[in-house]
């Protein structure tokens, strides 16, 4: 008989009226489900679209170190939104505050939320306080880049270091980060390339570190 | 139309969105926000950002035609009718996981409605007061459907003429048939 106090008489439920889509896009902006996300599109989707920032920014500079700014711009923008979309998202109520653990984050939650899965590897630079990378072998973005030769080192992943710095910077961690190509060598396989972003953060930031570590 | 093609469509782009390979809807999102932001920082006039999202949208489309033509099981576009329930039932699905409808004909059946409630583009995005009336956010979807089109001989004009960013009930793009282009190169280069 408890069991009753659990279980609704059929007549009070309450009745589940359907929200139409174009109701929704009546409502403010604010007052609109967050969680209501569409999880995945196609990859070539993606792929075009980047592709053709890519094209567009590089009509517009002179130089390939302007066209990797421009790239880390473009991603800074879908850093800071997607640190902030994932804490709603995840209902994340912890603020990271540690350089480690906001490290952490990114190379594994911002990762997974973005790429679908974590970043390859995060190292600290030998001998320097306040350089640190991250390590991916393939990165999403330059699955359909090629960089003609003329191009030199151009590694359009400046756009994933930009979010990489977009969301340090929305976190409070004040940084560089910029996207390099590394050749690798190790005795099971071929040589290979990897890329690598590294991660200098702020003097301000180095400052606070140090007090919080007491 | 029959029934039984649109369920063949239908089908198709059910199938050609469920294996093919996934990424994250919101970075997608996200970074044509961040896209779209850049231009219009380089352009400022709305219509000339409206412009440059269509120029941008058919370089898209007339590299985009070749896959969706290898992916998607569709093997030709014959006539402006079928290709723009192809586009809504089958290319939509495919590219940005949604069901378009077409409609509005008119009554000279070269000009129609692609019209489609939820827009993965604009998810999240709110025009600030001076854009709401000016800019089509969503405008490279234009050029993507015009350049595609473009590629198997069908020249046609889109455009925007609802948006739900502008407080519009749904969103339409107008396609507006041209011409038909004659087929330029030779069936078999060895003869």
């Amino acid at each position: 008989m408890e069991l009753r106090r659990f279980t609704q008489p059929s007549a009070t439920k309450p009745t589940h009226t359907t929200v139409s889509n174009s109701e929704i896009a009546k409502w403010n902006i604010l007052d609109r489900p967050l969680t209501r996300s569409r999880e995945e599109l196609y990859l070539s989707t993606f792929s075009f679209l980047f592709a053709e920032a890519v094209q567009y920014l590089q009509t517009r500079v002179q130089q390939v170190s302007e066209l990797e700014e421009k790239l880390n711009q473009l991603g800074y923008r879908v850093g800071q939104r997607a640190l902030e979309l994932l804490c709603f998202r995840e209902k994340l109520n912890r603020r990271e505050i540690r350089l480690v653990s906001i490290l952490g984050f990114i190379r594994v939650q911002l990762w997974k939320f973005l790429f679908k899965k974590s970043a390859d590897y995060l190292k600290k630079v030998t001998d320097r306080e306040d350089e640190y990378y991250i390590e991916e072998e393939e990165p999403l973005v330059n699955r359909y880049i090629s960089v003609p030769k003329d191009f030199g080192q151009l590694n359009c992943a400046a756009f994933m270091a930009g979010i990489i710095r977009g969301a340090l910077d929305s976190a409070g961690f004040t940084a560089s980060v910029s996207a390099h190509y590394i050749h690798r060598e190790e005795k099971s396989r071929l040589a290979f390339t990897v890329t690598i972003f590294m991660i200098r953060l702020d003097e301000s930031v180095m400052n606070r570190e140090r007090k919080l570590a007491g | 139309m029959s029934s039984s093609r649109a369920s063949t469509w239908n089908k198709l782009g059910d199938a050609a969105y469920a294996k093919s390979e996934k990424v994250s809807a919101d970075l997608v999102a996200l970074t044509y926000g961040s896209f779209v932001r850049e231009i219009i920082k380089d352009f400022e006039e709305p219509d000339q950002v409206n412009k440059e999202l269509e120029k941008l949208g058919y370089n898209i489309g007339i590299r985009l035609i070749e896959d969706f033509l290898a992916k998607s099981g569709i093997s030709n576009c014959s006539s402006f009718e079928e290709s723009a329930e192809i586009i809504s039932r089958v290319a939509f699905k495919m590219f940005l996981g949604i069901r378009a409808t077409v409609s509005n004909w008119n009554s000279e059946h070269n000009s129609c409605s692609i019209i489609f409630d939820e827009n993965p583009l604009a998810e999240y995005v709110e025009l600030p007061p001076e854009y709401t009336h000016s800019l089509f956010y969503s405008n490279l979807l234009c050029g993507v459907i015009r350049g595609a089109l473009e590629m198997v001989q069908i020249i046609v004009e889109c455009e925007f003429v609802k948006d739900q960013l502008r407080g519009d009930d749904t969103n339409e793009i107008n396609i507006r048939f041209k011409e038909m282009l004659q087929e330029q190169v030779p069936w078999n280069d060895e003869e």
